[in-house]
């Protein structure tokens, strides 16, 4: 009989596709996981971004994951409230996303650059907060370009939202 | 009209803006004037195409005649999208497309704020979402209008002129008929009036930045709302639609 927690275990193994350092877990945005009596697995997640292509990826990852370790049948339903937030982020995400070079997003209470003002952004390679954002705008949704003055590389931040 | 009409058409009024204004953003794909603003649009072009998505969806089955967001997007014609004409205006130069985004931003953000409060369960969710990725829309644009306005002689030229250009079309979005007033009172949508005023806030606030003048309320060009466009949508739906009309049902 499959459980609840196998079924999170199993999540576990189910990447970002754009950021395939941190699973859907970590990202935090699967909701709900419910077992049926019949065995149905049914993953209730909510998108990051409004038209995050990769949203419908990921339910196509689990939804195979799931299958392939033996799960009779696989229901993955996308709930839009409440409203993701970066805050959903794990700790553990927010480290890994630092590791694979992207910085991960500060605190939604510290929503700084809507109120006009630019937040501290650390450099994920050399630490320094002597960066500068270059877009708003990334290579995801997700993301904003900025760059290190100090050490001069590029990066991409994880924007808080 | 019933309220199941009516509902379906507010709805749909919301999505035709943003899937319209989505396609025209989505047309600097690749023609961007640096890489950065062409990877901003597309992806506010994302943006407002997911917002579109949600609420088409939504529009079908309050509709419940089985027409999902594909149908609606691409299989109806021009007279029966209810989207502002201020959406559908062409791209023109830099100054025009940061222009048309600016006032849409202007008015979406208030706009998706007090819908968070609609009494209709699902526009409050959609909303919820949409209105964090709006404050970026917002700041997006108004960036770039101080830029062009208080920039060189110039663009603050070309920033005038595509404000005085467009002007005439932002009326369009503050248009309330019978179906808008019913749903004010059901608590379904917000009065206008109350998001003009928040539009006018940010429009002074920016303009004033930017040392551009703001256009007289003269004459407006009103009318999407009830599907009396420009010449210009008709030539949008010729290219958006012409894949699912040549192959129906066709997908990836």
């Amino acid at each position: 009989m499959i459980t609840k927690d196998r079924i999170l275990e199993l999540l576990d193994y189910v990447k970002d596709p754009e950021i395939p350092a941190i699973n859907v877990l970590e990202l935090g945005v699967v909701r709900q996981v419910e077992v049926e009596a019949d065995g149905k697995a049914i993953v209730t997640i909510t998108p990051t971004y409004t038209g995050c292509p990769a949203m419908d990826v990921m339910a196509a990852d689990i939804k195979k994951e799931l299958l392939e370790a033996g799960v009779p049948a696989v229901e993955v339903k996308m709930s839009l409230s409440p409203a993701w937030t970066t805050d959903w982020i794990t700790e553990t995400g927010k480290r890994k996303l630092k590791e694979y070079g992207i910085a991960p997003p500060e605190k939604t209470a510290d929503i700084r650059a809507l109120k006009g003002e630019q937040p501290v952004v650390a450099c994920p390679q050399c630490g320094s907060t002597n960066t500068v954002m270059l877009s708003a705008f990334g290579s995801t949704a997700c993301k904003a370009l900025w760059k290190c003055n100090d050490c001069l590389e590029p990066f991409d931040q994880f924007k808080c939202l | 009209m019933s309220q199941q009409d009516a509902l379906f058409t507010y709805t749909l009024r919301q999505a035709d803006d943003l899937l319209i204004l989505s396609h025209r953003l989505s047309e600097w794909c690749g023609h961007g004037p640096v890489l950065e603003e062409d990877i901003a649009l597309t992806n506010r072009a994302l943006d407002h195409i997911g917002e579109a998505r949600n609420l088409y969806t939504y529009a079908g089955q309050v509709e419940g005649k089985g027409r999902d967001e594909d149908a609606l997007a691409y299989l109806r014609n021009e007279r029966q999208f209810v989207n502002t004409k201020l959406v559908e205006q062409p791209n023109g130069d830099y100054a025009h497309t940061i222009v048309r985004s600016f006032l849409f931003d202007a008015y979406h953000l208030p706009l998706a704020e007090a819908l968070t409060k609609s009494a209709d369960a699902q526009l409050a969710a959609i909303a919820a979402k949409a209105v964090k990725e709006a404050q970026y829309h917002v700041k997006h644009s108004s960036d770039w209008l101080i830029r062009f306005g208080d920039g060189t002689e110039e663009s603050h030229r070309r920033a005038q002129e595509a404000l005085d250009n467009l002007w005439t079309y932002s009326g369009d979005l503050f248009v309330m008929d019978a179906v808008h007033q019913d749903f004010v009172k059901a608590g379904i949508a917000p009065d206008l009036t109350k998001i003009k005023a928040a539009f006018d806030a940010t429009v002074d606030r920016v303009l004033a930045e930017a040392t551009l003048k703001r256009p007289a309320d003269g004459f407006m060009a009103t009318g999407g709302r009830q599907g009396k466009h420009s010449e210009h949508l008709g030539f949008i739906l010729a290219e958006m639609q012409y894949l699912q009309r040549a192959y129906p049902g066709a997908e990836w």
